[in-house]
This record gives C-alpha cells, structure tokens and sequence, in this order.
C-alpha cells in the first residue's frame, strides 16, 4: 500500500469528512434537545395526567419502543410526505430522531420520578408546599440526578442510530464515507476512519456517563 | 429465523467473552473487555456495511448476505450479552464457585452444572431487554438487501405508493412481536425466578 497516494485521497476528503462529522453531531444534538422536551412531556403526562391522556400518551410510548428505528425513520420519511407534509430528508429524519429520544427519555424520567420514596411528596406537604413547588423544588432535583446517566446513554444512542439516516440521504458521516469509496475506492480505509471516528464519539460520551454518574451517586 | 440463530450464536459468544472478562489471566480479561468496548461503540448499521463490503472487497472474503448479517448481528448481540453477563457473575456469591468444587466437580463442570444456571436465571430480565431491541436491530439488515421485513415494507412502498397502509402494518409487526417476545420472557422469567 502506498502511504503517499492514501495520505493524498484523505487530504482531498478532509472537508467532506469534517462535514459529514459536523452534521452527524448536529443532528444528534438538535434530536437530544428537542427529544428530552418532548420526552419530559411523555414522562409528566404519564405520571402527573389524567387517564386519558395517560393512555394515549402509554399508546404512543408503547408504538415507539416497539418499532425499530430503522422503520420509524423509513416511516417518517414516506409517511409525512405522503400526508402532505413535504420534509427535506434532514427534518425526516430529525423527527424520527426526536421521537425515538422522547420514548427513551421518557421512559427513564418516569421510572426515576416513581422510584422517589413517598415520604418525599408526604414531607413536601407537611412543610405547605403546594403542588408546582414540591414539584420544583423536591421531586424534579432527585429525579433529574436519578435519570441523567441514563440520558447521557441516550445520547449514544442516537449518535449511533443516526447512521440510518443515510438511507433515506442524510449526508451524513456514514453516507460521506460511502460517496468518498464510489469516488476513491479505499473501502477498507475509509470505513476504518468512519468507524475509528464513531467510536470516539460514543466512547468519550459513554465515559462523560460514567464519571458523571459517579459523580452523582447518592451517597447511601 | 435469522434471529433465533442470532440468539443462539450471540448467546454463547456473550457466555464466553463474560468467562473471559472475570477470568484470572490478565491478557484474556484485557482483550475480552477491549472487544466488548469497541464493539459497543460502533453502530450496528457501520458494522453491517463493513461485513458486506469491506469484507468481500478488501479481504476476498465471500459470504453469503444471510450469513454475513447473521455474523455481525451475533458478535454485535455477543458483546451487549457479555456485559449483562458479566454483571450477573460479579454478582454471585463466591461460596457457589467454592461449593461446586467441593462436592468434588472440576473446574469446567463447576461452571456448566453450578454457575451457569444460578448466573442466567438472575441475568433474565436485563436479557429480555437485550434480546428485545436485538430483535429490533435486526430491521437494519434491509440496508444490505436481506430480505426480511423491512426490506419487503420498503418493496411494497415503492411498487405500491400505498406508504401509510405499509407502513403502520411493518411498524404494528414489529410492535407485535416485540410485545409477544417480551411476554414469553416475562413468563420465563416468572418460572424460572430463583425463590428465596
């Protein structure tokens, strides 16, 4: 193999890669942050809601983690155009991105705010918090500290499914490495690049969880 | 049925990197523990185009798409399984080691007769969450042509247009079937709980 020849093909792709890198990491981004709203409105509606609301909202929560997200993005590309709703591939795909995270994060913020002790609710009141204040105040700091690894997790998570997003032409790194191989046919190279990269994406978020959650333990 | 092999492979390659993993040579829990770290940090989709393209192109290895997705899948389940593995055999307790070789078992049937069922039945339920979104990751096969749920779900959406119709039916599949999987390893779980 001559290194020459390789360092050159990789010189010429450098801003494709970094692109491709750089949308990776935006659609993540922007899917954790719109996701985690909406996730906090599926875990509210489920433990604080009414019954019907519980129920549609159970439905919904239920459909999601059901479906791979492979299907969901499919689903959202071909579906909402289909209905009327014309979406670049990016907000396809960001949509099913979002709603894959709000049913992991809303899961997880409904487990960590149902695991918190009675007592806690019970104290709030005794001491003539109203109801938005226990909530703020009491409940909200433990089960975000209960939750947060577990979100981090997620975040992982979506860096990873964000590779199916090639399917549907989401440049991103995944679909930037396969137009790089049709251009230059380096299969070998460039998919070890891709991978060396998603690998330190999601290594450093994992190891960001770990120290976080032992930084936030709750010291029993 | 892909998936059943997938369990199966997956099954014993995550029985063997979690042996590995709390093994007392330094060199074998180092590499077991590097295989599970890498592998969990690659997107299953970057796997699955590596086995089909890299492989038979760079390397001229030529297997079969089934084969190869079938592969990637059960090294991909193996390193999740390790983990849930691993987990469950730190948690055992160390007289069972002590007792299984006292009754005068050797080393290797210690493991299969003693550790291996008190270690499975605790792992279940942190297992029916693996094999459930395993089950799921199998839909990614499509983005290399096997043919499988997915990949017809596409086909009918593209010779049909009738997008919706295709789509909630694949997604109601899938919800389905996960649903059925996760209640047949609910009851499992159920018989085969340890009592106390």
């Amino acid at each position: 193999m001559d290194f020459i020849r390789l360092f050159s093909d990789l010189y010429i792709a450098r801003w494709a890669i970094l692109e491709g890198v750089g949308m990776t990491l935006i659609i993540s981004f922007v899917a954790i942050i719109l996701g985690t709203m909406l996730g906090i409105g599926v875990a509210l509606s489920l433990v604080y809601g009414g019954k019907f609301q519980r129920f549609l909202v159970r439905v919904f929560l239920e459909y999601v983690r059901g479906t791979p997200v492979f299907v969901l993005i499919l689903a959202c590309y071909y579906v909402l155009s289909q209905a009327g709703i014309q979406l670049t591939p990016f907000q396809a795909g960001l949509v099913a991105l979002t709603v894959f995270c709000s049913s992991h994060v809303g899961e997880n913020l409904r487990g960590a705010l149902l695991a918190l002790p009675k007592g806690q609710t019970e104290a709030a009141k005794a001491i003539g918090l109203t109801f938005r204040q226990t909530f703020v105040y009491v409940l909200a700091p433990q089960a975000l500290r209960q939750a947060l690894p577990a979100w981090i997790n997620t975040a992982a998570e979506l860096v990873k499914a964000s590779t199916l997003l090639s399917v549907i032409g989401v440049v991103e790194l995944m679909l930037t490495t396969r137009q790089i191989i049709a251009l230059k046919p380096r299969p070998l190279e460039f998919y070890l690049l891709a991978g060396i990269i998603y690998f330190l994406i999601c290594f450093s978020i994992e190891r960001l969880g770990r120290r976080v959650e032992r930084r936030i333990s709750l010291p029993s | 049925m892909a998936i059943f092999a997938v369990a199966v492979v997956g099954n014993l390659i995550g029985l063997a990197v979690a042996f590995a993993m709390t093994s007392r040579s330094p060199a074998l829990r180092r590499s077991a523990s590097v295989y599970v770290t890498i592998i969990r940090n690659l997107p299953i989709f970057f796997l699955m185009l590596v086995t089909f393209f890299v492989l038979p192109q760079q390397l001229g290895i030529r297997i079969d798409k089934v084969y190869a997705f079938v592969g990637t899948l059960s090294i991909y389940a193996g390193a999740y399984l390790a983990e849930v593995y691993r987990g469950a055999l730190i948690a055992l307790p160390k007289g069972l080691r002590e007792a299984g070789l006292a009754i005068g078992l050797t080393e290797g049937q210690t493991r299969i007769w003693v550790i291996i069922p008190v270690m499975v039945r605790n792992a279940l339920p942190a297992l029916s969450n693996n094999f459930i979104s395993l089950f799921k990751d199998t839909s990614v096969a499509a983005a290399i042509a096997v043919p499988e749920l997915t990949f017809y779900a596409r086909q009918i959406n593209n010779n049909t247009f009738r997008v919706i119709e295709v789509w909630s039916v694949c997604s109601l599949m899938y919800v389905a079937a996960c649903y059925l999987i996760a209640a047949g390893l609910r009851y499992a779980e159920r018989r085969l709980a340890i009592p106390h």
